[in-house]
């Protein structure tokens, strides 16, 4: 499902804009109904996401819950991104892309070290090549959390087809975002967003070249009765119910 | 011992599970760990912790990126967030092992079948009630996205997925070789609304080994 850019937005206020830089982490705390939009800068970008409900990490997004609830492979508009807790934690609302795979994790210090050598502070200054997973684990613990905190990201921008074979085989699918390419999401209660710039782990690329994105967060409606996360499937219905229970 | 005995030298444990029961227990390394589907078609929710450092516990994503491909078999290794292989699949008369869709819960029932469903009995129930039995700071900070064994989980290249029909039959059975010192936590599938039991939920035997 692609909508036209810009059609997610409708901001009733200001907001702010933030450029994450290449392979870099950042943590957001998010209100409820807030559209935060994500936009590769670079093409071939990655942007590992995990996400917590701010008032009691210990909801957190459930990746197998999220999918299996939605029928579907990967994430995509306008599925509701789940809690193991059964509410809604975000929307997504729009994206340029119809695919974003959630099923392959995260790069860790260990493979991007085997693959593209030894890198530190004190060789490559802020250039140095930090994983996904070290930078997750980084944020993480800025806010009271830490490796029993992780859980299965969804990575934006990155695509990983299903064979159909006999074993599940998984695919890359290089070269599947743009520059300009966007995906938005509207938070459906208050949240702590943490995420990584940082390649996949499956990108082919024999180059380490994360991408820049632009993190944009404005304030939005709440979603109506007819909202396409709200009528896409039953269940993201009731997940969208769920989360607005806490709010009675 | 090898793969495939089921004789009583080195026996650690031999239990039947009961349909929607649970049961948490450590193999050490080198150790053989068998589950027994006895009547076909059930599930078994199942996580995996290094015993000596919980934290670094059973990784679905990793495991599944590391392979290459989404179902679980013979010669899977099973990965920590570490990526240290925690037990490799050694023996596997079912051929396929889903990893990718979760364990029930009461919440997630509620959100797929409906809020009558809310009370209905849950693998995370029982994941929690093992954990908080065993103690020793296990809890559920450490539930994580856990292996099905026995259920049929399709992913499609449109990017479809679905519960579909067991592939099991009764008395099939996946063996595992314990890399390090491993605590297991399994989940007996109580789930009635989907066809990952067949409607049906029936007991399963666990059997361990020391080597």
């Amino acid at each position: 499902m692609t909508a036209a850019p810009g059609a997610a937005a409708s901001a009733t206020s200001a907001g702010f804009t933030h450029e994450v830089a290449a392979g870099a982490a950042w943590a957001v705390r998010l209100r409820r109904h807030r559209a935060l939009r994500l936009t590769c800068l670079d093409g071939g970008a990655n942007v590992s996401v995990l996400m917590y409900a701010a008032a009691d990490p210990l909801e957190r997004l459930d990746v197998p819950d999220t999918l299996k609830a939605q029928m579907s492979a990967c994430v995509r508009a306008p599925m509701v991104l789940m809690s193991d807790m059964g509410r809604a934690l975000a929307s997504v609302t729009g994206s340029s892309l119809d695919w974003h795979d959630a099923v392959t994790g995260h790069s860790t210090d260990r493979q991007v070290a085997a693959r593209f050598g030894p890198s530190d502070y004190a060789a490559d200054r802020n250039a140095w090549r930090r994983s996904a997973r070290s930078g997750l684990t980084d944020e993480l613990a800025k806010h009271g959390l830490g490796k029993r905190d992780l859980h299965a990201t969804v990575n934006f921008f990155s695509k990983v087809v299903p064979a159909g074979d006999e074993r599940g085989s998984l695919v890359f699918a290089p070269g599947h975002a743009a520059a300009g390419d966007w995906v938005e999401l509207r938070t459906e209660q208050d949240v702590l967003v943490v995420l990584s710039s940082a390649p996949h782990p499956l990108d082919p690329n024999p180059v380490w070249a994360p991408a820049r994105v632009e993190a944009s967060v404005s304030a939005v409606a709440a979603p109506g009765p007819d909202d396409a996360s709200r009528v896409f499937r039953a269940e993201s219905g009731r997940a969208l119910a769920a989360a607005e229970r806490t709010f009675v | 011992m090898s793969a495939g005995s089921m004789g009583n030298a080195g026996r650690l444990f031999d239990v039947t599970v009961g349909a929607g029961d649970g049961w948490i227990g450590e193999v050490p390394a080198g150790g053989r760990l068998r589950i027994v589907d006895l009547c076909g078609n059930q599930a078994v929710d199942t996580l995996f912790f290094d015993a000596h450092d919980y934290a670094n516990r059973y990784s679905a994503v990793d495991t599944v990126r590391e392979q290459g491909a989404a179902y679980l078999t013979t010669g899977s290794v099973l990965l920590s967030v570490d990526l240290d292989p925690l037990a490799v699949v050694v023996a596997d008369t079912c051929g396929r092992h889903d990893t990718l869709g979760g364990a029930c819960a009461q919440e997630s029932n509620v959100v797929r079948y409906g809020e009558h469903t809310r009370h209905q009995h849950a693998c995370r129930t029982t994941f929690v009630r093992q954990a908080t039995a065993w103690g020793r700071g296990l809890e559920k900070r450490d539930l994580t996205h856990n292996v099905n064994f026995f259920m049929n989980v399709p992913l499609t290249p449109d990017g479809g997925l679905s519960f579909e029909d067991g592939v099991s039959a009764p008395g099939k059975y996946v063996e595992l070789r314990a890399e390090r010192d491993v605590l297991v936590l399994v989940s007996n599938c109580p789930q009635l609304n989907n066809p990952c039991n067949g409607y049906d939920p029936t007991p399963v035997r666990l059997a361990g080994w020391s080597s």
